[in-house]
């Protein structure tokens, strides 16, 4: 089981005059096999961390540090994160004209696994994936995410989730314009993965950052955060879900606002 | 892709009545093409009714003309340096030809030189390469070509001609390699109902010097894909010309160029439409690496009054591989006609996208093959246009081969 620890993390966004600080101090620990929902409002930061731990550049860590089984994250590139078993579903996944699904999996896979996966095993294992995700077999031949609704970029997202097996997923606001059948099979899909990890004794740590409650009916959290003004302001159990439900997030960002 | 600023387009308006301002001269053995009312192009075979161009001009602002050694100008076109190769298929009818032969063969496209530089290769080159296919033949396998110059000290004059008989189907790979100073014609005639692919790959020594034209002449209801495929050379210009023989036309002009540090890679394309129902589709895609690689794109598209039914659209992208390089990339749309079937263009230029590779990264991918793989796929979609399965293969070695050279 995997652990991922992020200490008083502060993170600028860098502007064209003056770096904006976002994050202002986050402290949480995933461990495998547990699922942490991030909730909170609009701009509160949420997206920012889940950027943050993937390396986008265009976010500077001022402060703080992000380990993963120990490994200083941070000091990692891009794609030595992923390598390293840190997978970010992304709220607007990008599209890559010219590049094909199937080609786009397979270099994806071969980097993170460290050698190419037989073809034969392989194409079966895609298929298989799209199947469980119900997508089309034609997307494989499809440029990456080129022309694809939101729904078929989340469902390749968790696709990818799936067949890159990280220790660490963060999925930022992957219900976000989703139906509810897109999000039921997005949400099956993550459900799937968490079981297979969890049978084969890796349990996947789950950090899901969501503005809604909606996606908790179908991944049940094992522990809920609220965020806002850039920093988690409480913590609980599936219970915290339920008060924002009806409550929404007037006292935190009250609270935050006044910090 | 992200647009930059990087990209240039002009679009000229829609020609008025009288405004040719050709129409009131004349000149002997010539006539005037009436082409669009900026480049003021006159075909004439006598080199002296072409004006040595002084680099302002449309046609040359973008050409370094002082590194074209003079082949605007007056250097001889006499160098015998080179040599041609072929491997022909039976049935198909691969030689050269000289003395009255050769000049019977000029201009079986109707093409007439439009610059100075063509109308001199045409005057100079005592002989003719003609590749020739009879009326329905299907021609089984490629007819490759190979055209490799031992020096660029002595300027040459070349005119190559393929001609394509009622119904005949055709693939055909040019390659250019080795070192020349090279001033040529190429006139393509594909007769009714015929279909030719044909790929010209650029594959020069760092020191050629490649000015070209290509006439390609469509007849009824014939079928064209018509390739440039531009890596080698100092300097390469490459002007393609396309004129439609009837209704029911279709040329597809395909173009991959890769220019690297210092290389002036220069394409030029007139689709004339003259007759109506034909299509033309112009798909050409460049990168450029290096400090001073520069790469031009005109893209220009006329469609007269007589060709009503056209269906027309043109593309250029260019894609930044490093800080110091230069893409012009110009479309020219001049309609003539309110009755087409469609015609557009649209063009970029772009650095690297960041939030591509920030993408293929996160799903580790190291960088390298991450660029790789956006090139690729960049340069794919021209590949997958070609139909000729042998020229697809060379040109992704080139690519690989290019690639490394900025260490992508």
């Amino acid at each position: 089981m995997s652990t991922l620890q992020i200490r008083d993390l502060h993170v600028s966004v860098v502007t064209e005059d003056t770096p904006k600080e976002i994050l202002r101090g986050v402290n949480l620990t995933i461990n495998g096999g547990e699922t942490h929902a991030v909730m909170g409002p609009n701009g509160s930061g949420k997206s920012t961390l889940a950027y943050s731990l993937a390396g986008h550049p265009k976010y500077e860590i001022t402060s703080g540090e992000v380990l993963l089984d120990g490994e200083d994250v941070l000091a990692m590139s891009v794609d030595e994160r992923a390598r390293a078993g840190l997978f970010l579903a992304m709220q607007y996944p990008v599209e890559v004209p010219g590049v094909s699904m199937s080609n786009f999996l397979r270099s994806a896979a071969t980097a993170v696994r460290g050698e190419a996966p037989p073809i034969r095993k392989w194409v079966k294992e895609v298929k298989g994936a799209m199947t469980d995700l119900e997508i089309d077999p034609a997307f494989a031949e499809r440029s990456v995410n080129e022309g694809f609704s939101g729904g078929e970029k989340k469902r390749h997202e968790i696709l990818q989730l799936s067949l890159l097996a990280p220790k660490i997923a963060v999925l930022d606001e992957t219900d976000s314009g989703l139906d509810v059948d897109a999000l039921r099979i997005v949400s099956e899909g993550v459900n799937r993965y968490k079981a297979q990890s969890a049978e084969a004794g890796n349990g996947v740590g789950i950090l899901l950052i969501t503005h809604y409650t909606r996606i908790l009916r179908y991944i049940q959290p094992d522990f809920v955060h609220v965020f806002a003004a850039g920093k988690i302001v409480e913590s609980g159990g599936p219970e915290l879900a339920d008060e924002l439900e009806t409550n929404g997030y007037v006292r935190f960002t009250g609270a935050g606002a006044s910090a | 892709m992200a647009p930059t600023e990087v990209s240039s387009t002009e679009v000229s308006a829609p020609a008025l009545d009288g405004q040719y301002g050709i129409a009131e001269h004349s000149h002997v053995g010539a006539r005037d093409l009436n082409l669009d009312t900026h480049s003021h192009r006159i075909g004439s075979r006598d080199p002296q009714d072409h004006l040595v161009p002084l680099g302002r001009e449309e046609q040359w602002r973008f050409t370094p003309l002082r590194r074209i050694r003079g082949l605007h100008d007056q250097t001889p076109l006499t160098g015998t340096d080179f040599t041609v190769t072929v491997n022909a298929p039976a049935g198909v009818v691969a030689h050269s030809v000289s003395g009255d032969e050769a000049n019977a063969l000029k201009g079986a496209s109707n093409y007439l030189p439009t610059d100075r530089p063509s109308a001199r290769a045409w005057a100079a080159s005592d002989s003719v390469f003609l590749v020739d296919v009879p009326a329905n033949l299907e021609v089984d396998g490629l007819i490759e070509i190979t055209f490799h110059g031992g020096s660029v000290d002595e300027a040459v004059a070349a005119h190559l001609v393929v001609r394509l008989g009622t119904h005949a189907k055709a693939q055909v790979s040019v390659v250019y390699e080795g070192s020349s100073t090279l001033a040529e014609n190429v006139e393509i005639v594909v007769a009714d109902g015929a279909h030719l692919d044909i790929a010209s790959r650029q594959s020069w020594s760092a020191d050629a010097v490649h000015l070209s034209h290509h006439h390609v002449r469509v007849g009824r209801d014939a079928i064209v894909r018509h390739a440039a495929l531009t890596f080698g050379g100092d300097l390469v210009r490459i002007v393609a010309t396309v004129e439609y023989d009837g209704p029911g036309g279709d040329a597809e002009l395909l173009g991959l160029y890769i220019a690297d540090a210092g290389q002036h890679l220069e394409h030029r394309l007139l689709m004339d439409h003259g007759a109506p129902n034909c299509r033309s589709r112009a798909l050409y895609k460049g990168a450029l690496q290096g400090q001073g690689a520069h790469t031009v794109w005109v893209g220009d598209v006329l469609i007269r009054p007589t060709a009503e039914g056209t269906d027309t659209y043109e593309m250029n992208r260019n894609l930044l591989l490093t800080e110091g390089a230069r893409a012009d990339s110009i479309p020219n749309l001049e309609i003539e006609t309110g009755e087409i079937a469609g015609a557009g263009h649209a063009s970029a230029t772009g650095k690297f996208d960041d939030e591509q590779l920030f993408y293929l990264l996160s799903r580790g991918i190291p960088e390298a093959a991450a660029r790789r793989l956006v090139v690729r796929g960049f340069f794919g979609e021209v590949l997958a246009r070609l139909g000729i399965p042998a020229v697809v293969e060379s040109t992704n070695e080139i690519i690989e081969g290019e690639l490394e050279i900025s260490g992508i």
